[in-house]
C-alpha cells in the first residue's frame, strides 16, 4: 500500500505541532518584551551549547529572561551566534521542565524498582539517596556507588562533585560524558606534550594558510568559528587553502579546495603518508633545528585490544561475540600485513592481544627506527589502503592525498589541523591524535601563530570542567592523576583532607561503570547535566541492567530524556542561567557568568544538590578503613589524621568539604554580585524547602567564589594559572595560563608563554611535565636495561601504525554505520527538540544512504527501514540527498532523536588508551520496515 | 404490525443505507487507511486501483469550461452514463449519494413533527432543470467547473472523508431548508446533478411498476414520495412510474400494504 | 395558449434568472478562487487550467504520505475542494515515485509537466512555485550562522548554494548566505518549514508570483541558447492609426503662445 510506506512520519508529521512541547515564551514575557526597553538589564553570560564558547548577552526583567542578544564585545563571536545559540532565551521555559523531585514508588508510596514517578519532596529525596547510597557503600565499599558527570558541568559544579566524590566519598567513579567527546585527545596531549589542552587559540584560524578538518564538520558543529575560516578563505581566496578529509561527504566540503574520502580508521595511514613523504621524499622539510632541540621520537604497543570487554562475558550475545573475540586475538589483513610487518607480523597471523593492560606505555626510539616503521606508508599503498569512495577513481584520490602532503610539507605556508569526533572517537583514537602532531612537530609547524594541530572541543566545559577539574576517573584538578601518590598528597594538603583519604586506586570510566552496573559492581548511581542511557553505545545493555537488576539510578536534570526515563530518582535542576558558573571553551578561555534568574519551580542547582547530599554523611562513615576491589588492605582509616586536624567524626562531609573556615571567608552579599540572585549562597524567593524540610534560605557564604578560589590553586604555578573570580566578571574570558592578569595566546612558544620563557631552552619549550621520565627501546618494545631519559622541555613525535576497526562490513552487515549530530540540535536533543523552530527545522534523525544502495536494496526516497547492527535494531527513515553525501557502503544517523536510538547499534569498543568510544564506526545491515 | 411486515416497510431503506455507508466506508478508508478499493469522491473514484468512474455531469462542466479532461476519466464518465441512462435510471440520488441519508431525514421529520405540508415557497420542480443548464454556462465563462465547487454532495464527502468542518456546515444548511423551508428542497428542486440524471435516467431499465387494480387509493404512496408528481399514474393506470425524476428509491413499495407498487423492467420507449 | 405578456414574463425571469444567478454564482466562484498565491501538488497545470481540470475528487491528498496536501474547504479563500499544500505547516517532501500526481485521475496533475524529452517522469523537474527569501528578516543575513533551509533543501547545493560575504561589522567571521537558484528550485517548501523564524524568512511562491519576464526583444549576447527566446511572429505594420496621429501632431499649431 502506497500510504503505510511512510506512516511513520506521516503520523509524525501530523502531531508535530503536538510533540514539540510548546516550548514558546509565555505569553506574559512576549507582552512585556513589547513594553519600552528601559525596564531590561542586560548582563554577559555563555552559550550554553557547543565547545567554541560564544558569548551572548541576557536581557531580564522581573526575574525572567526575555531576549539574548550575541555579545559584541566576546572575541569568539564579536555579537554573532548559530542558531542554537540564537534560541538560548527559549531553552529553559519548555512545558515539560522537570519541576518536583520524583521517585518511583507502589501503591503505598514506598520506593520500587518497578514502581511509577511520583512527586516527593527535596527531603525525602535525599532521604532516599542517602540509603541507597549507605546501603551500596555498606556492601560493595566506596567503589559501589558511580557519577555520571559532564562536560557540561560548570567548573563550580565539577569541582564540586569531584572533590565530594574523591575527597569525601573516597571513590573515582565519577567520570563525564566528555570521556565519549575529548579522551583520546587528552591522551594525545599528555603523552606528546605532558599537559593537556592546545597550544594554539582561534586565532590561528585567521592567521593559517591552510585549513585542514579531520573528521570535523564544522560547518555544523562548530559553526562560528566555520564563519572565521570562511572569512579568512573568502578574504585570501588564493593563498588559503582548506581540505577536508572525511568518511562522507559533509556540508565542510562545501568550502573545501579539496575533499578527500576516506575508509573508516584509514585516516592512520593517511597521517604515515604524509610523514612518509616528509621523511623519504621531503627531508628538507624536517625542521631539524626544531625536532632535535624540542623532540624526542616514540611508540606503544600494537596488541593492545580495541577496549572491549573479553568474549567470555556472559551476557554477550553469540551475534555480539563475532566481533568482541578480536579483543583477544584477531586475524591480520593483508593491509595489516603490511603495515604491521615492522614488527615481523604479514597477512593472516592471528595477532593475541598481549598489550591490553599496557596500552598507554610508551618508550624512547631513534629517528631511524620511526623512519623504518613509515616505510610502507608510499602513495601507492596507502591510496589502495584509503581511498572510501568506491566510485572514486584511484588516480584522482592519489592526486588528493598528494595534494594535502604537499599543503603539510610546503615551505614557509602556515598549516593548521582541526579535529574533532571523527579521530576522538575511534579505536585508535589517541594514536590519531598523536600522529597530528607527529607531522606538525616534524615540519616545525606547532605552537606558532597559525601553524598547530588544535583539537577542537564538542562540549562547552569539555576543556573548563571536565579537563581541568579532572572530573575524571584518574584524574585531579590541573592534570594531576590519581595514581600519582605526589598528586594525591598535593591533593589532600589543598582540600584539607587527612593524608591517604585519597583512594589510590583508579575509578570507573564512563563505559566501565555501565559495564559494572552490568556486572553489579555499582548498584548506586547518579546522572548529573548529561544523557548517559541516550548517549552510551550498545544501550540495550546498560538501559536493561538499570531498570531490571537491584540498583538505584538518581538522575539530575532539567527535561525528562531517556535516562530520566531509565532512572528510579529524578532530581529537578536549574538550569544554566538559573544559577551562577563558568565554563572553559576550546581554547583555553575561562568564561564566567553570573545567575540571571530564580530557578523555576522547585528546581535547584547542581551545587546545591552535592552540598546538601554532604550533609547527610558523617566523617566516620567514610573515613573509616573501606575495602575496595583489587586494592590490597583497601583504604586506610583516616579518622585519626582527621582528629588531628581538627575535625571530629561526627562532623559531616558537609562541613568539611563545602560549609568550612576558607569557606564562610567569602561572604555573601558580596560587592561583585549586587543586584544579583544568588540561590545557594542567599536562597531565593521560593523558598523551595530543602532536604532537611525547612525552607532553604542560602548557606550565608558565596561558594561558588570559595570554590574557585580553592580550585585555582590547583592551577597557580603550574602551568594552569587561573585569575581570580572577581577579574572573570569584568572581561569575557581569559585563555589559561593568566599570568599577572595577562592570558597566554600561543603555549609553549617563548613569544607569547612566560612558562616557555622562564624554561629558558629558546624559542619554545614543552614544559608540561606528565609522563616525561620514559624509557628507552627498540621499534617494538622497551628495553629496560637502558636508562630512563629526561624528556623535560620536549614532545614527543609517535609513531602509530595503521591498524583496522575491530569491526568491520562482511557480507551480513555489509554497511558502515556513521554517527554524529547536526548543527540544530544539541547532543541528545532534550533542550533543542523542545524549541519549536529548531524541532521544526530538522524533527527526526534520518539514515543518509547512497542512492544506488538504496536502490540496490529496493528502496524509495523516505523509505522507514530497519537499521540492525549485531547489538540491536532501529527504525529509520532514509534519505539519499541532502546535507550529508556518504559512499557507497556507508550509512550515517544523527544521534540527536532519541525516538531513533542509534545507541542501540552502535559497538562500544573504545581506544584502549582513552577509552573513548568509537561511535563512528560499526557495521550494520539495512531492510525494509 | 407483525414483524414482517414492519421489516417490509424498511427493508430496501436499509438496503439503500447500506450500500451509501458502505462507499463512504470505503472512501474513508481509502483515506485513512489507504485501501484501495475505493478511492476518491462522487465526481472521480477508481476502484481497486484498477476501474475509472466518473461522474458525467462533473466531466460535462469540465469539457465546457474547456479542458478535455484525460482518457481514462471520460471513460468513466462514460461507463457510469451507460449504467444510468440504460439500466438505473436515477438511483445514483437514493442508492449512492450520501446527500440522500440527511434529505431523508429532513423529509421523515418533517412529517413525524408534522411540519407544515404545504411549501411556505412556491418553487417550481423544473428549477434544477435551470441551474443544470445555468451551471455550464457559468462553468463556460468563468472557466472552472461550477457546481463542482458549491457541491453540498462533495463537502459532505469531504467532512466524513477529510474531517472538513466547512462541509458539515453546507449539509447543514441544506438540512434545514428541506426540513423547515422547503420540502424536498434540494433533491426535489434544486440539486442540478439529480436534474441530470432526471434527464438522462428516462429511460432506463429499472422501474417501480404500479398496479392500479390492486391500488386502494389510501394515499401512502404521495406521502413518502420525494419527487411526488411522478405519482400521477397512481390510482389511475398501471404503468410504470416513468418520470425520469423518480429515483427508484422503493420508499413507495415499502408503504403500499396492496402490493400496488415493486420494482420491474422496463424495455419501451413510450414517452 | 399562454399569453404573449406571459411569455414576456417568462424571459425576463429567465434573463434576470440566468444574468442575476450565473452572475452571482459565478462571482461567489470567483471570490473562493481569489487567492491565486496557492500552491498546488507537483506536476499541477497552470492555475487557470488546473481549475477547469481538477475535479476535485481528493486522491492526490489519499495518496500523498505525507499529510501533506489538503482539499480547499469554504473560507480558505482556495477553490473550494482543490488540493493545495501550505510548506510551512507540512512542505513537499518530493517523493520519487510522485503518487500524488500519479493519481489523478482527470489530468489536472500531469506526470507530463515532470517530463523532461524521453526520460521518465522526475519529482526534480516539478514547479510547484519558487522559494523567496526575505533579506532583512533572514538570520543568515544578519550573520547569523542559521542557513537551516540550505541544509533541509533536497536540493541542497542546486536550488539553494550559500554565498559567502565578508561580516564587515566583526572583521573575521563570514556570513554565509543561503541563495535560491529558480532554475532548480521545486517549490516544494522543506526549506520554508525548516526556517527558524518566527514567521519565514523563505517562503514559497506560486511560480508566477515570484518570477518576472524580459521582453523577447532582447536577447543576452553573452547566451546562445538565450535565442530561443525570439518569437518569430512578426506583428504587420498597416497602422494607419499611427500615421494619422503623427499628422494631428504636426498639423497641432501650439507652439506659440497666445
Amino acid at each position: 500500500m502506497k500510504l503505510a510506506r511512510r506512516d511513520f512520519l506521516k503520523s509524525s508529521a501530523a502531531i508535530a505541532a503536538a510533540t514539540a512541547v510548546g516550548v514558546a515564551v509565555p505569553e506574559t514575557l512576549k507582552a512585556e518584551a513589547r513594553e519600552a526597553e528601559s525596564g531590561w538589564t542586560w548582563d554577559k553570560a555563555v552559550c550554553r551549547f557547543c565547545g567554541t564558547g560564544c558569548g551572548i548577552m541576557i536581557a531580564t526583567k522581573d526575574d525572567k529572561i526575555l531576549a539574548v542578544k550575541g555579545d559584541p564585545l566576546a572575541p569568539v563571536n564579536r555579537g554573532l551566534n548559530c542558531i542554537k545559540g540564537y534560541f538560548n532565551a527559549k531553552i529553559m521555559y519548555g512545558a515539560d521542565r522537570l519541576k518536583k523531585p520524583l521517585l518511583r514508588v507502589d501503591e503505598n508510596g514506598n520506593f520500587s524498582k518497578q514502581g511509577k514517578f511520583k512527586a516527593i519532596s527535596w527531603e525525602r529525596a535525599f532521604d532516599e539517596m542517602e540509603k541507597h547510597m549507605k546501603s551500596a557503600m555498606k556492601e560493595l565499599g566506596p567503589t559501589g556507588i558511580g557519577i555520571f558527570s559532564s562536560g557540561q558541568y560548570t567548573i563550580m559544579e565539577g569541582y564540586a562533585a569531584s572533590k565530594l566524590m574523591k575527597a569525601g566519598f573516597r571513590s573515582h567513579n565519577i567520570d563525564p560524558n566528555a570521556r565519549h567527546c575529548m579522551a583520546s585527545a587528552v591522551v594525545g596531549f599528555i603523552q606528546t606534550f605532558g599537559i593537556d589542552e592546545p597550544a594554539g587559540n582561534y586565532d590561528d584560524m585567521e592567521i593559517t594558510d591552510t585549513v585542514v578538518t579531520w573528521g570535523a564538520n564544522m560547518a555544523e558543529m562548530h559553526p562560528i568559528l566555520w564563519s572565521r575560516i570562511t572569512e579568512n578563505k573568502l578574504s585570501h581566496p588564493e593563498r588559503t587553502k582548506v581540505v577536508n578529509l572525511s568518511t562522507y561527504t559533509n556540508r565542510t566540503s562545501d568550502l573545501a579546495d579539496i575533499e578527500i574520502i576516506f575508509k573508516p580508521n584509514t585516516d592512520l595511514a593517511i597521517w604515515n603518508y604524509i610523514a612518509h613523504e616528509i621523511v623519504y621524499n621531503h627531508p628538507e622539510s624536517i625542521d631539524w633545528d626544531f625536532v632535535k632541540k624540542y623532540t624526542v621520537f616514540a611508540t606503544g604497543f600494537v596488541d593492545i585490544g580495541y577496549g572491549m570487554r573479553t568474549p567470555d562475558h556472559p551476557k554477550f550475545t553469540d551475534k555480539e561475540k563475532e566481533t568482541v573475540k578480536h579483543e583477544v586475538a584477531k586475524k591480520l589483513t593483508a593491509d595489516e600485513g603490511k603495515t604491521l610487518a615492522y614488527l615481523g607480523y604479514k597477512e593472516g597471523d592471528v595477532m593475541e592481544m598481549k598489550h591490553r593492560n599496557k596500552a598507554v606505555n610508551h618508550w624512547i626510539i631513534q629517528y631511524e627506527e620511526f623512519k623504518k616503521a613509515l616505510k610502507p606508508y608510499d602513495l601507492d599503498t596507502v591510496a589502495k589502503i584509503a581511498k572510501g569512495d568506491p566510485e572514486e577513481s584511484i588516480e584522482d584520490f592519489k592526486k588528493k592525498l598528494k595534494a594535502l602532503a604537499d599543503l603539510y610539507i610546503e615551505n614557509g605556508r602556515k598549516v593548521c589541523s582541526y579535529w574533532t569526533m571523527g579521530f576522538n572517537q575511534h579505536t585508535r583514537g589517541s594514536w590519531v591524535n598523536e600522529q597530528a602532531y607527529m607531522v606538525h612537530l616534524l615540519l616545525g609547524k606547532q605552537s606558532k601563530p597559525g601553524d598547530g594541530a588544535f583539537s577542537l572541543t564538542g562540549q562547552p566545559s569539555a576543556c573548563g570542567t571536565a579537563r581541568e577539574v579532572g572530573t575524571f576517573a584518574h584524574r585531579l584538578p590541573a592534570d594531576m592523576v590519581v595514581a600519582n601518590a605526589k598528586h594525591r598528597e598535593i591533593s589532600e594538603k589543598l582540600w584539607k583532607v587527612p593524608a591517604g583519604t585519597i583512594n589510590p586506586k583508579v575509578g570507573s570510566h564512563l563505559m566501565k561503570i555501565h559495564r559494572d552496573i552490568e556486572d553489579g559492581k555499582i548498584k548506586f548511581a547518579w546522572i548529573n547535566v548529561c544523557n548517559p542511557y541516550q548517549n552510551s553505545a550498545n544501550a540495550n545493555h546498560w538501559i536493561r541492567a538499570a531498570r531490571q537488576m537491584d540498583n538505584f539510578i538518581v538522575c539530575s536534570d532539567a527535561y525528562p530524556g531517556i535516562s530520566a526515563k531509565v532512572s528510579d530518582l529524578i532530581l529537578p535542576s536549574a538550569m544554566i542561567y538559573e544559577k551562577w558558573g563558568a565554563y572553559g571553551n576550546a581554547e583555553r578561555r575561562t568564561q564566567h557568568w553570573k545567575q540571571q534568574v530564580t530557578p523555576v519551580g522547585e528546581a535547584m542547582p547542581d551545587v546545591w544538590q552535592f552540598v546538601e547530599l554532604s550533609k547527610r554523611f558523617k566523617l566516620k562513615e567514610v573515613w573509616g578503613a573501606q575495602k575496595v576491589p583489587g586494592l590490597k588492605n583497601g583504604l586506610p582509616d583516616v579518622l585519626e589524621g582527621a582528629k588531628a586536624m581538627g575535625y571530629s567524626p561526627e562532623d559531616t562531609l558537609y562541613d568539611v568539604l563545602f560549609a568550612n573556615q576558607d569557606a564562610k571567608k567569602y561572604a555573601w552579599p558580596d560587592p561583585i554580585g549586587e543586584g544579583k540572585i544568588n540561590t545557594e549562597a542567599g536562597g531565593d524567593k521560593r523558598k523551595v524547602k530543602g532536604s532537611d524540610g525547612k525552607p532553604f534560605e542560602g548557606y550565608g557564604f558565596f561558594i561558588h567564589k570559595y570554590i574557585w578560589e580553592e580550585y585555582r590553586k590547583f592551577g597557580t604555578g603550574n602551568g594552569h594559572d587561573l585569575a581570580d573570580f572577581d577579574t572573570y566578571h569584568h572581561c569575557r574570558g581569559l585563555k589559561w595560563p593568566v599570568v599577572d592578569g595577562k592570558e597566554t595566546l600561543w603555549r609553549f612558544n617563548s613569544e607569547y608563554d612566560v612558562y616557555a620563557k622562564k624554561a629558558d631552552v629558546g624559542p619554545f619549550a614543552f614544559y608540561g611535565k606528565a609522563l616525561k621520565n620514559m624509557p628507552q627501546g627498540s621499534i617494538a618494545k622497551p628495553d629496560m636495561s637502558k636508562p630512563k631519559v629526561d624528556l623535560k622541555n620536549k614532545a614527543k613525535i609517535f609513531f602509530r601504525p595503521y591498524m583496522e576497526a575491530p569491526e568491520v562490513p562482511d557480507k551480513e552487515y555489509p554497511y558502515w554505520l556513521c554517527t554524529g549530530r547536526v548543527l540544530e540540535h544539541w547532543h541528545s536533543g532534550t533542550m533543542t527538540m523542545r524549541v519549536p523552530e529548531l524541532y521544526r527545522a530538522v524533527p527526526e534523525a534520518l539514515c543518509y544512504i547512497h542512492p544506488k544502495d538504496a536502490a540496490e536494496q529496493g528502496f524509495t526516497e523516505g523509505d522507514l527501514v530497519w537499521v540492525e547492527s549485531r547489538r540491536g535494531r532501529i527504525k529509520a527513515h532514509i534519505e539519499t540527498r541532502g546535507r550529508n553525501r556518504v559512499p557507497r557502503g556507508l550509512v550515517y544517523l544523527p544521534w540527536f532523536d532519541e525516538k531513533v536510538f542509534v545507541n542501540k547499534l552502535c559497538l562500544d569498543a573504545t581506544c584502549p588508551m582513552s577509552k573513548e568510544t568509537d561511535f563512528k564506526k560499526c557495521t550494520v545491515k539495512i531492510s525494509k520496515a | 404490525m407483525t414483524k414482517d411486515n414492519w421489516m417490509k416497510t424498511i427493508k430496501y431503506t436499509i438496503l439503500r443505507r447500506i450500500i451509501q455507508l458502505s462507499f463512504l466506508l470505503l472512501f474513508a478508508g481509502g483515506n485513512y487507511f489507504g485501501w484501495e478499493i475505493l478511492r476518491g469522491n462522487y465526481s472521480s473514484a477508481i476502484i481497486a486501483d484498477s476501474l475509472h468512474l466518473s461522474d458525467p455531469y462533473a466531466v460535462l462542466q469540465i469539457l465546457v469550461s474547456g479542458f478535455i479532461a484525460s482518457s481514462s476519466v471520460l471513460l468513466g464518465a462514460l461507463l457510469i452514463f451507460l449504467i444510468y441512462a440504460l439500466i438505473g435510471g436515477r438511483m445514483f440520488c437514493s442508492w449512492i449519494c450520501p446527500m440522500n441519508i440527511i434529505t431523508d431525514i429532513a423529509f421523515r421529520m418533517r412529517r413525524i413533527f408534522k411540519i407544515e405540508t404545504e411549501a411556505k415557497v412556491s418553487i417550481s420542480r423544473n428549477l434544477r432543470y435551470y441551474i443544470l443548464a445555468l451551471s455550464l454556462i457559468v462553468s463556460a465563462v468563468f472557466g472552472m467547473a461550477a457546481f463542482e465547487i458549491i457541491s453540498p454532495i462533495s463537502m459532505l464527502h469531504r467532512a466524513i472523508v477529510f474531517g472538513s468542518g466547512a462541509g458539515w456546515a453546507i449539509v447543514a444548511v441544506v438540512f434545514f431548508v428541506d426540513l423547515f423551508v422547503l420540502k424536498a428542497g434540494w433533491c426535489g428542486h434544486i440539486c442540478p446533478l439529480g436534474g441530470f440524471y432526471s434527464l438522462i435516467g428516462k429511460q432506463a431499465v429499472i422501474k417501480v411498476k404500479h398496479d392500479k387494480e390492486k391500488c386502494t387509493h389510501c394515499m401512502d404512496c404521495f406521502d413518502v414520495c420525494v419527487e411526488e408528481p411522478v405519482l400521477d399514474i397512481v390510482g389511475k393506470e398501471s404503468d410504470f412510474i416513468r418520470g425520469g425524476a423518480c429515483t427508484n428509491c422503493g420508499r413507495c413499495i415499502e408503504v403500499c400494504n396492496d402490493n400496488a407498487m415493486k420494482y420491474s423492467l422496463k424495455f419501451d420507449f413510450k414517452k | 395558449m399562454v399569453s404573449r405578456r406571459k411569455v414576456i414574463q417568462r424571459v425576463l425571469e429567465g434573463a434576470v434568472f440566468v444574468g442575476g444567478g450565473g452572475l452571482i454564482w459565478g462571482k461567489s466562484i470567483n471570490a473562493t478562487t481569489k487567492a491565486d498565491y496557492v500552491l498546488r501538488p507537483p506536476g499541477a497545470l497552470k492555475e487557470k487550467d488546473f481549475l477547469k481540470a481538477c475535479i476535485k475528487c481528493g486522491q492526490c491528498v489519499e495518496a500523498c504520505p505525507y499529510d501533506t496536501l489538503s482539499l480547499a474547504e469554504p473560507g480558505d479563500g482556495i477553490a473550494n475542494g482543490t488540493p493545495f499544500f501550505e510548506p510551512r505547516t507540512i512542505p513537499c517532501y518530493l517523493c520519487t515515485d510522485i503518487p500524488c500526481t500519479d493519481s489523478c485521475p482527470s489530468g489536472a496533475l500531469d506526470l507530463k509537466k515532470l517530463t523532461k524529452e524521453e526520460e521518465k517522469p522526475d519529482i526534480m523537474n516539478s514547479k510547484m512555485g519558487l522559494a523567496v527569501i526575505h533579506k532583512e528578516s533572514c538570520l543568515a543575513y544578519w550573520g547569523i550562522r542559521c542557513e537551516a533551509c540550505y541544509r533541509a533543501c533536497p536540493l541542497i547545493d542546486k536550488a539553494i548554494t550559500l554565498d559567502y560575504e565578508v561580516n564587515e561589522r566583526t572583521g573575521k567571521h563570514a556570513k554565509l548566505l543561503p541563495v535560491v537558484h529558480s532554475d532548480v528550485c521545486t517549490g516544494c517548501g522543506v526549506c520554508e518549514q525548516a526556517c527558524v523564524a518566527e514567521k519565514a524568512a523563505i517562503f514559497v511562491l506560486p511560480l508566477d508570483k515570484a518570477t518576472g519576464k524580459v521582453g523577447d526583444h532582447y536577447i543576452k549576447s553573452w547566451e546562445k541558447e538565450d535565442e530561443k527566446r525570439i518569437h518569430e511572429k512578426v506583428e504587420k505594420d498597416d497602422n494607419d492609426k499611427d500615421v494619422k496621429s503623427a499628422i494631428d501632431y504636426l498639423n497641432d499649431d501650439d507652439l506659440i503662445d497666445d
